[in-house]
């Protein structure tokens, strides 16, 4: 009994809370915009039984995802968003790991403190460290006027509001989740492995190639997942720093909703974006589930 | 292999100054006497004098804070329950559901996770408010909480709790005498991480909070929208000092824990 | 084969394959070897024995190329090898982790070495295959090193390192992760392998036995000195000093003055009470000086009757027995409180057994059965 009572209650209130409001999310991307609000019909009528539940089906369509097809704001924002997602995780990879390899080479009581200090971000508010590049970035901001005075440009760069600032600030915000993982991974790393490598014949550079890199590759492989999965549906981002032209579906979605207060599309826009997660979360638990196989 | 090779050194440099310098300007320049952010003007603490008078930043802080601690509360109780009936629940009809709506919302992008939490409020006809936000931040934040709390949980020695029961005690009182004890500090992060999350939450809470309500990151987001400006930087040092002595003095905490068990543990191999 | 025996150390006109002249190294304040010099010759299987600190390691891991020495040299077939990095030394090292790559198989686990060497690939086939053959292998040339048992990794580091035929062969505690009966298998292949290959081998050990089992010649060390190098024989027969006495073996060390007889005898006060030892020694010792008789428990026999024709013969009680199985150790208590161990073989049935407890004995030696030291 006390079992049960145990296993319900977190059960259920995720079934109430998490299970149930993606079956409405799909049901209504399958509904027609009306006027009314809540802006959709059909609304499922249990009262009328069997019959209330045929109609119900009847009148679901998959017009809104014709609709995202045809438009080309839509897919215009998925490829970009992918796009986006991809060139900024493989940006933060760069400068992740030579952070994570200098912490896991670091002396023994420094780590402590490193970890600390890559940790210390994430506990910080994410809309003020995306904030903090606004005053960087801009026409006025501390990049331009560095640059202008030492003299390697002589008009103020356009940053702010331009893809390179969201590329700037998912790098920076997400550096931490890309960092923590390699360092786990290297920080295990046997030394004696690179003096093998060594002592057989490699230089310190084929050593990192050949030894270094593929036992770290979980942990890269985790950090990429970790930076591409939130980095794809990303709104805060896109929308402080990027620029009208920037297209995210995340930022997309939010306008549909609150903007044009288009519920079924925005919906049929959240199911999409579900869709092309899938792959890439699967793959995510995937590689953990090897990894932790290998630790075992 | 002790010392930094140069490379090491400035790759550590460069990338602690990145991570840092941003906000070493933002909290500079929250002490600027002019209203522009990038032009140093003199020092002045005028933005935190108006930053207190202003009614609506502080209620938007109010309203969060008891957001915070009501879901992160509530996600700790419910994500330790989580957590150990996925450690120790053994096997019951849906438990693969279970442990997917467990992870998932860890991956969600928060847009989708607003957009359909705001559609069953509506569904059933729930006021929006802060009672609405509560419920939405518990349920992602309570996913967390289990996955911390469960990562304690599975290298728990489980004849400890055999212990108990051997000694007398029922399955509720070995939980709370024995295992609650042990697993304290990952149920204390969870809640910390809990808090955390939902302090910070803009978009979840913007789509969930109904006309009624508004957060501290809704209304630091709907200000900084029109651009830069001097009180958001004396709100955001305020917030960045609260964490940082938060973050330091837990981890001091746990050093001198450490230290002195390792002391305790000199002392008794010396007394033996 | 001129001479039966391998001995080049004994031989004046040999050169050395490795050479230490005057090595010191220092980590920080902390002196990890002392001004060391030491000499070891091409198809020795040398030893370098030590407890845990004693430097045993440094020396191997600057031969390895990954410590260089703070003063002196290091000659490796008369060049000095101070300043070559690890990857371009014709040495390689076994690791005491194995430090087997675990996402490359067996097979390329071997061939690494070799690719280095951008050999052709035929040629690296073909030895990466005599080397399984070698090390008995060949059935698991497509497994990663987690799908193998111990001691077929340690044979695949034992093959990786072998494979691109160094001059010199590095093997830091080899057989530490076996466990014992394998570990005695092992060090008989190992020293087989060493026979058929040619190559010089270098291990270090903190297990006297392993050293005294496989090496031609043992390095004793302690705090980054050189104790003693010499054959395991003259290790165990004839230790230089009460360190190496007490490292090697079972020992028992009586404190005494001594006193020159003439002809290499001395006389040996070392109780109040007690009649005075004899033993003879090539050491020339002053009148009076203090002197540590060693001497093995084996070489003291034990009698219930004082035999009436030893050199040394005292009386005690004993206070414990150590059953071994196929040896017996008896600790016998004299009058002043000293316990002497001494040892012998079961050739009968332990039913049979000549003493117990708290029986009055008489031990007994040569006068030649133990070593005289100094310090």
């Amino acid at each position: 009994m006390r079992r049960l009572i145990l296993i319900a209650v977190p059960y259920l209130w995720l079934l109430a809370l998490f299970l149930v409001p993606f079956v409405i999310v799909l049901k209504i991307s399958l509904s027609d915009t009306a006027l009314a609000i809540p802006p959709y019909t059909p609304t499922l009528d249990l009262s009328a039984g069997w019959q209330g539940i045929r109609d119900f089906f009847a009148e679901l369509d998959f017009e809104n995802f014709v609709w995202l097809t045809q438009d080309d704001l839509y897919w215009k924002a998925y490829l970009s968003s992918l796009w986006i997602a991809l060139a900024s995780t493989a940006m933060t990879l760069l400068v992740a790991y030579p952070i994570a390899y200098g912490m896991a080479r670091a002396p023994e009581e420094w780590r402590p403190t490193l970890m600390m200090l890559v940790i210390l971000p994430f506990w910080t508010s994410f809309l003020i460290r995306v904030y903090s590049w606004m005053g960087i970035l801009s026409q006025e901001g501390f990049l331009n006027q560095f640059l202008l005075w030492t003299g390697v440009i002589s008009d103020p760069l356009q940053i702010l509001n331009t893809n390179t600032a969201v590329y700037i600030g998912i790098v920076y915000t997400y550096l931490p989740f890309m960092i923590l993982p390699i360092y786990a991974t290297l920080d295990r790393l046997d030394i004696s492995l690179i003096e093998a490598a060594e002592d057989l014949g490699c230089s310190r550079a084929s050593a990192f190639w050949l030894v270094t890199v593929p036992l770290s590759k979980n942990g890269i492989i985790a950090g990429c997942f970790l930076v591409f999965i939130p980095a794809l549906g990303e709104f805060v981002i896109p929308s402080l720093l990027g620029g009208s032209s920037t297209l995210m579906i995340g930022k997309v979605l939010w306008e549909e909703f609150f903007s044009n207060r288009d519920w079924p599309v925005a919906s049929a826009v959240a199911v999409v974006l579900l869709l092309i997660l899938v792959v890439p979360i699967v793959l995510f638990q995937k590689n953990q589930e090897r990894q932790q196989e290998a630790e075992k | 292999m002790n010392r930094l090779s140069w490379f090491n050194t400035v790759s550590l440099t460069l990338g602690f100054a990145f991570l840092y310098i941003p906000m070493v300007i933002l909290i500079i320049f929250s002490f600027n006497e002019s209203k522009l952010v990038t032009v140093w003007a003199g020092f002045s603490t005028k933005w935190y004098g108006e930053l207190f008078r202003d009614q609506a930043f502080l209620n938007a802080a109010w309203v969060t804070l008891k957001v915070a601690v009501f879901s992160s509360t509530l996600a700790t109780v419910l994500g330790t329950m989580a957590a150990y009936v996925m450690v120790r629940g053994g096997r019951f009809a849906g438990r693969t559901l279970f442990s997917g709506m467990i992870y998932a919302p860890l991956v969600m992008p928060e847009v989708i996770t607003g957009l359909s939490l705001l559609l069953l409020f509506i569904g059933i006809g729930l006021d929006r408010g802060v009672f609405t936000i509560v419920l939405a931040h518990t349920t992602f934040s309570m996913c967390y909480v289990s996955v911390v709390v469960s990562s304690r949980l599975v290298t728990f020695d489980r004849s400890l709790e055999e212990a108990a029961l051997d000694l007398g005690c029922s399955p509720a009182e070995a939980f709370r005498l024995v295992t609650l004890p042990i697993i304290a500090p990952a149920v204390i992060s969870g809640w910390l991480l809990a808090f955390t999350l939902s302090l910070d939450d803009l978009v979840i809470a913007s789509f969930t909070a109904g006309p009624s309500a508004t957060t501290l990151p809704m209304k630091i987001f709907s200000s900084v929208r029109l651009g830069v400006s001097p009180k958001i930087n004396a709100l955001s040092t305020i917030m960045i000092a609260i964490v940082t002595v938060g973050v330091i003095t837990a981890s001091l905490i746990t050093k001198s824990s450490v230290a002195r068990q390792r002391r305790a543990e000199q002392e008794a191999a010396r007394a033996s | 084969m001129q001479s039966s025996t391998f001995e080049p150390w004994n031989d004046p006109e040999a050169t050395p394959l490795i050479r230490f002249w005057n090595v010191t190294k220092k980590f920080g304040d902390f002196t990890a070897i002392h001004d060391l010099s030491l000499e070891i010759f091409e198809r020795e299987f040398f030893a370098l024995l030590g407890p845990s600190g004693c430097g045993k390691t440094t020396m191997m891991r600057m031969l390895a190329g990954f410590e260089e020495p703070t003063r002196g040299t290091i000659e490796l077939a008369g060049q000095d090898i101070a300043h070559v990095p690890p990857n371009k030394r014709a040495v390689n090292m076994m690791f005491q982790s194995y430090a087997l790559f675990p996402h490359l198989t067996v097979w390329d686990n071997i061939a690494f070495g070799l690719r280095r060497d951008r050999k052709p690939k035929d040629e690296i086939a073909a030895r990466v295959e005599e080397m399984l053959k070698l090390t008995r292998l060949e059935k698991f040339a497509r497994r990663k090193p987690d799908q193998i048992s111990g001691g077929q990794r340690q044979r695949v580091a034992l093959a990786r390192s072998l494979a691109k035929a160094p001059k010199l062969l590095l093997l830091d505690e080899p057989l530490g992760a076996l466990d014992a009966k394998l570990r005695q298998d092992t060090q008989f292949e190992l020293m087989d392998i060493q026979e058929k290959t040619g190559t010089t081998f270098v291990i270090v050990t903190h297990d006297q036995e392993e050293a005294m089992t496989v090496a031609s010649r043992i390095a004793v060390m302690d705090e980054g000195r050189l104790m003693q190098v010499d054959t395991p024989d003259r290790i165990y027969e004839e230790p230089g000093s009460v360190y190496v006495a007490d490292f090697i073996g079972d020992v028992n060390i009586i404190e005494g003055r001594a006193t020159p007889q003439g002809e290499g005898s001395y006389r040996i006060d070392w109780a109040e009470g007690q009649p005075p030892l004899t033993a003879r020694s090539e050491r020339r010792l002053a009148a009076g000086q203090t002197c540590y008789l060693a001497i093995r428990p084996e070489k003291v026999a034990i009698t219930a009757d004082r035999p009436a024709d030893a050199a040394n013969a005292i009386q005690g009680k004993v206070h414990d027995i150590a059953y071994l199985g196929n040896l017996s150790t008896y600790h016998v208590r004299l009058a002043d409180g000293q316990i002497i161990k001494a040892q012998t073989s079961n050739r009968r049935r332990i039913a049979r057994r000549q003493f117990t407890w708290e029986d009055t004995v008489w031990l007994s030696w040569t006068a030649t059965a133990g070593v005289l030291l100094e310090n």
